[in-house]
């Protein structure tokens, strides 16, 4: 049975790590991510884990020192977070092409400039593209529950990819909440052990990681990549029916709440999910038939999922705490609707984009998207098709 | 659901105040959140900490609008900060000040509402040694709010200050929010 704590997002990320005994951490500090890498580097330099601990002089470090580590066969962790994370970006891809199952939490933390310490999602999405799995969370209880289960899910032999687990800075890495933790020896049997298949260690069988991949077979690779992607579904789905069985929390590719006959609803990521919640509750009692999508899972991106999950709504507001400048809304908007072309659903989409740098949701404002999306039903009109929430104009 | 508003300087503990009253809520079976405001803090700047207390699990991650409770730990704030922004009408205003309720709510010029005093630096100077008004407000809190019960924060402090003090600063604590709890005055 788990245990009633109060945790930090980053001290239950830190816990997660403990807990997980990686072989091999690598990591530069960085606000917000910085109290994860104490809460783990005291528990080895108390002997409390046995991981070896590499303090590097970069994040472009950390990540590579990752990769040697893990190409060697270690089980590897780190983090980081906004320039942190951009720093690494080269690196992150080759994490991913090496096909190495390193599982990193990223504390979501707008991109500079200006500098800004606070919360938003541009450097989760700046690694869209990058390969990695994406588990988002909501809350301490998911950024720990998504660490464990990410280790499971990247060193699946199916699988084979890297895993970042965001954590919404300051508003869930600084903040003090109730959560459950799992005893050490339930995560040690859950993850088990790392038995990888080809090491560079492995001298009776030599492998080369990191070839020249010309036009010759670099495609297939990156097709391989795509394959292992979609396998991933089917693994995250089945990690997550284990991981119930051990924590009694429910895990899947996203959460619908109250999308029972529900006509307007919001798809968010991260902890402004809570803040959805608390409106639709309020809203539903006045009984108006509001719903939200959480969505856990944006790589591999669950897309005939979502259509089934959207059927019978009105209209539709997807929530982007990033953005993409010069394009058509925010990234989440941008798959959101080219998912639902073609679908066969033809309700109206619209994108408010919100909270960069920190800016704070409130629920007035999330009930007011919610009645914007009431007079796009009844007026059958879109005013803006992409919006900006809680800005001054 | 209580929403509990800190006011501090920085370095006079709003934010430790505001997460160790999540914590001894949470060790009570309760759900809370602990958090603070981040800014460019440094010694003395205006800060702000923040704690919500529920009997179900809290959704809600945005920030504190309407607090039911603020607790003010630094009176030279009461100028610069209009620490009664938002305050609920039944909601409850705590100030550390050696100053009676009716001075406060005078200065403050606050009608309805509840309004409390504690001389918490006065207090924690006599019997901790020096200034700091985060623990004895707590004592004061639980006393003007009926939340939790006085035997949990002792014994929250009674853990966590034996590892990193000695028991001559944790029993002072213990004696500072005893002494807030029976001493707070409220109107």
């Amino acid at each position: 049975m788990g245990k009633i704590v109060a945790l930090t997002g980053n001290d239950a990320a830190g816990t997660a790590m403990i807990q997980i005994r990686p072989d091999v951490v690598a990591a530069f500090p960085i606000t917000p991510q910085t109290e994860l890498m104490h809460k783990f580097a005291e528990a080895v330099a108390d002997g409390d884990v046995d991981t070896e601990f590499v303090s590097v002089e970069s994040e472009h470090s950390a990540m590579s020192a990752a990769i040697g580590a893990s190409a060697a066969g270690a089980r590897v962790m780190t983090a980081t977070a906004a320039n942190g994370f951009a720093l690494m970006w080269e690196v992150v891809y080759i994490a991913a092409s090496y096909r190495l199952p390193i599982v990193m939490t990223l504390v979501n933390r707008a991109l500079s400039g200006p500098i800004n310490i606070h919360c938003d999602h541009s450097d989760s999405m700046g690694g869209r593209d990058a390969g990695w799995i994406q588990l988002h969370s909501e809350n301490s209880q998911e950024v720990y529950d998504n660490l464990i289960q990410g280790v499971k899910i990247a060193e699946n032999r199916d699988v084979l990819l890297p895993v970042m687990v965001t954590s919404d800075g300051f508003i869930l890495s600084h903040t003090l909440e109730r959560m459950e933790i799992l005893d050490n020896q339930g995560v040690q049997d859950f993850v088990g052990e790392n038995h990888p298949q080809h090491t560079l260690l492995d001298v009776d069988h030599p492998i080369t990681f990191g070839p020249l991949d010309l036009p010759d077979y670099y495609f297939e690779h990156k097709r391989q990549q795509v394959l292992a992607m979609e396998k991933a579904k089917g693994v995250i789905l089945e990690v997550g029916r284990e991981f119930k069985k051990l924590s009694g929390r429910d895990y899947w590719l996203f959460e619908e709440y109250q999308m029972e006959g529900a006509e307007r609803a919001i798809v968010a990521l991260g902890s402004t999910a809570g803040t959805v919640k608390e409106t639709v509750d309020a809203l539903r009692e006045k009984g108006e038939k509001v719903g939200l999508i959480k969505l856990r899972v944006f790589r591999p991106f669950p897309k005939e999922e979502l259509v089934e999950a959207l059927k019978g709504i009105k209209a539709l507001v997807v929530l982007d705490r990033s953005n993409s400048f010069g394009g058509f809304g925010g990234p989440l908007f941008t798959e959101i609707r080219s998912t639902l072309y073609g679908s066969g659903l033809s309700f109206e989409v619209l994108n408010y984009i919100y909270g960069l740098g920190g800016r704070n949701i409130s629920l007035k404002e999330i009930e007011g998207v919610y009645s914007d999306l009431k007079e796009v039903i009844e007026t059958s009109k879109v005013k803006e098709r992409i919006n900006y929430l809680g800005v001054r104009e | 659901m209580i929403e509990i508003r800190w006011h501090g300087r920085g370095g006079q503990g709003a934010k430790t105040g505001a997460l160790f009253l999540a914590e001894a809520a949470i060790e009570e079976g309760k759900y809370s959140q602990g958090f603070p405001e981040y800014g460019p803090e440094r010694m003395g700047a205006p800060m702000k900490g923040f704690t919500r207390i529920d009997d179900k699990p809290i959704k809600v991650h945005c920030e504190v609008a309407n607090p039911q409770v603020v607790i003010v730990l630094d009176t030279t704030l009461l100028e610069v900060v209009d620490v009664c922004e938002g305050l609920k009408k039944d909601g409850i205003l705590l100030v550390n000040t050696p100053q009676d309720p009716s001075r406060i709510r005078q200065k403050l010029n606050i009608s309805g509402r509840k309004v409390y005093t504690v001389d918490a630096n006065g207090i924690s100077i006599k019997e901790i040694g020096k200034a700091i008004p985060n623990t004895p407000m707590i004592g004061a809190f639980i006393r003007a709010t009926g939340l939790l019960r006085p035997e949990t924060i002792y014994e929250d402090i009674r853990r966590k200050f034996g590892k990193k003090f000695d028991q001559r600063i944790t029993e002072g604590n213990i004696r500072a929010i005893k002494r807030a709890y029976e001493e707070v005055k409220g109107e």
